[in-house]
């Protein structure tokens, strides 16, 4: 049975490129257009891994991050960030995001990193 | 007539003066405490209401009694001079407290150059005028003890008691006692006799109910009320009379009213007690304003009933069975009435100890500052002696003032009160203290006097006052041949002491008061003017006469000399205690600003510290000479007061200059504050919109990114995939290049570089344009677009700018409808001097929270679909657009009802 991923974002044009992107990798790949989506589906349908952007409407990726602290089993999580702002990091670290990729990001790259933490070998070296 | 036992009598008194204890105890408490029970304007007002003693409690009827009306100038004097108080008695309680000055003799000799010999005089004036009005007090209640207790004054006058058989002799020891406790425990006299107020504003409110109850008795149950008494007194040929103005003065009935009014007035503002009380006392000047018209009001009240209580007093004892000054206490007798007689009694003797309470502790204050004090002080044998603290010796002379006092009042009642009405002998004490009127208030408004014209001035009343009005009371009491009263002295008919330079026709009153006030007056002008003034006379007319423009730090220090701390630190120990001169020392060494006393300079203003705080435990001018034999001065000439006088005023200069420099620092301050404020918060703006820029930037290329790799990579994806994403990638390139576009063009209007062309333009042209170039993309979605246009004057604007916003308001409206059923409508109108162009549609509206901001730089608001393709510039570059040309851009909408924005413009002619 292939890993689930959870694509959280409001830009429907990276959805479709992210989509894709993970299809072709083989995942089974499911969407959440805000953050309050996003929690519903996971605490419906747990994912293996949660690719979540930053600057959403309504509950925004920290937001959900937060809510996410509190539960046993949580998905591992990547931050998405159009700022890539130190702060922004430092803050998704803080709230237990397990890595991060700025917007524009490499595909080649993302997919490495996805796989890395799916097979437990920790986050990749910021 | 009815009587009460002597034991319940004495122990009714014992009672009350116990109760006045507490009260006084219990106001000191409270000041010790910081929870003072006097500072109120109440408390005050009635504290100077100890101006109504037994002399008006039991007097004022005995007066109307045979004289009708003639008792109210005593009250008239002090009304109207109360509606002075707010300009006399502010600026005397202003000086006072400056220069803790403790006492009338305190005030006028500090006011002339701290002059020992004007304290001395003015004692002496005191308590020779004072001594037969503390002995009206003990004659008051002695006279009313023995009614209640005898029920008749006749009986016992025949056994003269024994001194130490008179129940007075005791009373007045026991009043001794009751003031050394409470007048005399703190030494420093400008610390306030909380307690002592306390209790005389007690014993005011006690004899004023006591008064005003035996008057209703009176009317409202001897009689039927005011009406039924005046009818009868009406009917009887001598009573009628009492009512008229004219009965009862000698022929020059409006000078007599004048003297009593003009008498009563200085008295009530230079009696000893009256300085205690309002000047010494006061913690408030603003109390001075509402006592201004409490207490006339209590003078009113105290006096309602004074005419009926002689009236029905008269109409009872006809045969003159009574005596008319205890018409208050008999006639409650005659009735019986026990209860109601005990009360008038303990009225009574509330006025006459609160009197003699404030009076013993203001003239003890006096003798012992004034007379005891320089006196010892001369003495070398003394002088050796004195090397340890003397405040133990201080309030032991003044206790020894208070005893002696009261003694001596008991003497002269016990000597001559018989022979005098209790209104003659409180006439000629006022008559003494009215003599203290021209230099103490011409010491306040005017800087000429000295202390040369004082003296004279004084010494010149005070003799005639004697010779025209004591010596012949004396005479009339049989103390002294009457020979001269008749035949004028050495048998010089000029010399008539009741006809002097044979002025006749005036009471003996009226006449003594005209020629010493006169003579004091006219000496006190002359003497004074024939001299310059010293430069102490001349510093301390400035300290005085401008009391109320320079107080506390400001005020100019007269002094000019060497002075040694340690010097200065153990005149202070002996003369104020060792605790008070530390604190006294250290306060002032943070006053200014020095570290410890050790390091304070020596200079005129410690000098002064001292020197004032000594002048409030021993007077002004001991503490004057007292302070000269320990530092080491240089004399003071005049032209050192008016340099020390220049200097000051400079300083005040400098100091406003100073106050208003920091002023204006401190509100440069908060202006650079503000803009750094400014600054800051720009600067934010200028991240936030940075960050949010680059957020804008990098989506788009997000998605490029992606996309463009995947293809890339794949280079064997199907056709229709790539066709979708090459799709993408071509809108959102459209999307990053119309971004850049409107963040340049934005950046350009904001910072004013933008081009704009002015030119009369044709809305409806305008809005053709624009619609014609979105007619495709409404199409498109299915969208129908409806044109209102009526034809409108033209707008002074830039034709292609109007098109950029109307574009810009058709494109949101387009996104934000749903396809097919989606109705978008544009109206172009006039309102008087404005072209309204207004773009409606049936979206999903806008929430009023989201209204305001909807025209700020990238608050996209809304769905992510109605965002989709839009940039959040949109509507801040239409906004800076219309109100660049003078119009105004808006929104209104309801959620659920679609959303209506629109702008107006100014018609050509009103642009500009």
């Amino acid at each position: 049975m292939s890993l689930k991923i959870l694509i959280a974002d409001d830009e429907p044009n990276i959805v479709i490129s992210l989509e894709y992107l993970m299809k072709r990798e083989g995942f089974q790949v499911s969407v959440a257009r805000d953050g309050a989506e996003a929690l519903a589906m996971i605490a419906d349908d747990p994912p293996d891994l949660l690719l979540l952007d930053a600057m959403m409407p309504n509950v925004d990726g920290f937001e959900v991050l937060q809510t996410l602290q509190g539960q046993p089993e949580r998905p591992k999580v990547i931050m998405l960030t159009a700022k890539g702002r130190e702060s922004d990091v430092e803050k998704g670290r803080a709230l237990g995001a397990d890595d991060y990729v700025v917007k524009p990001f490499s595909t080649g790259e993302l997919v490495e990193r996805v796989r890395r933490l799916l097979s437990d070998d920790g986050p990749a070296p910021a | 007539m009815a009587t009460l036992s002597t034991t319940l009598v004495i122990g009714a008194s014992l009672a009350y003066l116990a109760t006045l204890f507490a009260i006084a105890w219990w106001g000191d408490r409270r000041a010790e405490s910081g929870r003072s029970v006097i500072a109120s304007p109440w408390v005050y007002a009635l504290s100077i209401a100890v101006y109504c003693t037994a002399w008006t409690y039991f007097g004022s009827v005995g007066r109307a009694s045979t004289e009708g009306i003639w008792f109210l100038p005593i009250y008239l004097g002090p009304t109207l001079a109360m509606i002075l108080a707010w300009l006399v008695v502010r600026k005397m309680v202003r000086i006072a407290k400056t220069h803790r000055i403790t006492s009338i003799a305190d005030f006028i000799a500090s006011r002339y150059g701290k002059s020992p010999a004007i304290a001395g005089l003015v004692t002496l004036i005191t308590v020779i005028g004072i001594v037969p009005y503390i002995a009206l007090q003990l004659k008051a209640i002695s006279a009313a003890y023995q009614l209640l207790t005898e029920g008749s004054l006749v009986a016992s006058s025949a056994v003269d008691p024994a001194w130490w058989q008179d129940s007075t002799f005791y009373l007045a020891l026991a009043l001794a006692g009751f003031i050394i406790l409470f007048g005399t425990r703190r030494l420093d006299m400008t610390e306030r006799h909380e307690g002592m107020v306390a209790a005389i504003a007690f014993e005011s409110v006690v004899k004023l109910v006591a008064f005003l109850a035996v008057g209703l008795f009176v009317t409202f149950w001897l009689f039927s009320g005011p009406a039924d008494l005046f009818a009868q007194a009406m009917t009887v040929e001598s009573l009628a009379g009492l009512m008229r103005f004219d009965h009862g003065g000698s022929g020059h009935v409006h000078a007599q009213w004048f003297a009593l009014v003009l008498l009563a007035g200085l008295a009530f503002l230079f009696l000893p007690r009256q300085f205690q009380v309002m000047v010494v006392e006061n913690v408030d000047e603003d109390h001075i304003k509402k006592a201004s018209w409490i207490f006339p009001l209590y003078l009113l009240l105290i006096n309602l009933f004074v005419i009926p209580i002689a009236l029905a007093g008269l109409l009872i004892f006809t045969g003159g069975q009574a005596d008319p000054d205890l018409f208050v206490l008999s006639l409650p007798l005659s009735e019986g009435m026990a209860a109601m007689a005990l009360l008038v009694f303990i009225g009574g003797l509330s006025a006459a100890t609160g009197m003699v309470i404030v009076e013993a502790i203001a003239v003890s204050t006096m003798i012992c500052n004034d007379l005891v004090m320089p006196a010892l002080l001369r003495m070398r044998r003394f002088q050796a002696r004195i090397r340890g603290d003397l405040t133990g010796l201080i309030k032991g002379i003044r206790r020894l003032a208070i005893v002696a006092l009261l003694l001596l009042g008991y003497l002269y009642f016990h000597l001559a009160g018989e022979a005098y009405a209790l209104v003659s002998i409180g006439l000629i004490s006022f008559a003494a203290v009215a003599q203290f009127a021209p230099a103490a208030l011409a010491g306040l408004y005017w800087k000429g006097g000295t202390a040369n014209g004082v003296l004279a001035g004084l010494s010149a009343g005070f003799l005639l006052w004697a010779y025209t009005l004591m010596l012949p009371s004396l005479a009339r009491s049989g103390w002294m041949s009457a020979d001269f009263i008749e035949h004028g002295l050495l048998g010089i008919s000029l010399l008539r002491p009741e006809a002097l330079l044979g002025l006749e026709g005036l009471d003996g009153l009226t006449h003594s008061l005209f020629w010493s006030l006169l003579l004091n007056t006219a000496l006190f002008v002359t003497v004074s003017l024939s001299q310059r003034p010293n430069a102490r006379e001349a510093s301390q007319a400035l300290l005085f006469v401008d009391a109320l423009q320079n107080t506390g730090a400001r005020e100019p220090v007269f002094w000019q000399g060497r002075a040694d701390i340690d010097a200065l630190t153990a005149l202070g120990r002996r003369f104020l205690g060792s605790a008070s001169t530390d604190s006294l020392l250290r306060e002032h060494a943070r006053a200014t600003g020095a570290h410890s006393v050790d390091q304070m300079p020596a200079d005129a203003r410690l000098v002064q510290a001292v020197e004032t705080r000594l002048a409030g435990a021993i007077g002004s001018a001991s503490a004057r000479s007292m302070v000269a034999s320990v530092v080491d001065e240089e004399p003071l000439e005049l032209d050192d007061v008016l340099r020390i006088l220049e200097e000051a005023s400079q300083l005040r200069a400098y100091s406003q200059a100073l106050e208003e420099k920091s002023r204006s620092l401190e509100q440069a301050t908060q202006e650079l504050q503000a803009a750094n404020q400014r600054l800051k918060s720009l600067d934010r703006l200028k991240d936030d919109f940075m960050s949010s820029v680059t957020h804008e930037l990098r989506t788009p290329l997000t998605s490029i990114r992606a996309l463009a790799e995947m293809m890339r990579d794949e280079p064997d994806m199907p056709g229709d995939q790539r066709q979708q994403f090459l799709g993408i990638l071509v809108a959102e390139s459209e999307r990053l290049s119309r971004l850049v576009g409107q963040v340049l063009d934005l950046a350009r209007i904001e910072a004013g570089h933008a081009d704009w062309n002015h030119s009369d333009v044709d809305l409806a042209e305008v809005i053709e344009q624009a619609t014609g170039s979105l007619a495709r993309p409404f199409a498109d979605k299915g969208v129908a677009l409806a044109l209102d246009l009526k034809p409108v004057p033209t707008v002074r604007a830039d034709a292609d700018r109007l098109v950029q916003v109307v574009l810009n308001l058709l494109s949101n409206a387009l996104r934000v409808v749903p396809a097919k059923t989606g109705q978008v409508r544009i109206q172009l109108r006039q309102n008087e001097g404005l072209v309204t162009v207004k773009v409606s549609d049936n979206g999903p509206g806008l929430h009023p929270d989201d209204q305001a901001e909807v025209f700020d730089k990238f608050r996209q608001v809304g769905d992510r679909q109605q965002r989709q393709g839009g940039t959040g510039l949109g509507l801040p570059i239409s906004r800076q657009i219309i109100e660049h040309f003078g119009g105004r851009i808006w929104v209104r909408s309801q959620p659920g009802q679609g959303a209506t924005f629109g702008f107006d413009l100014p018609l050509s002619g009103e642009n500009h």
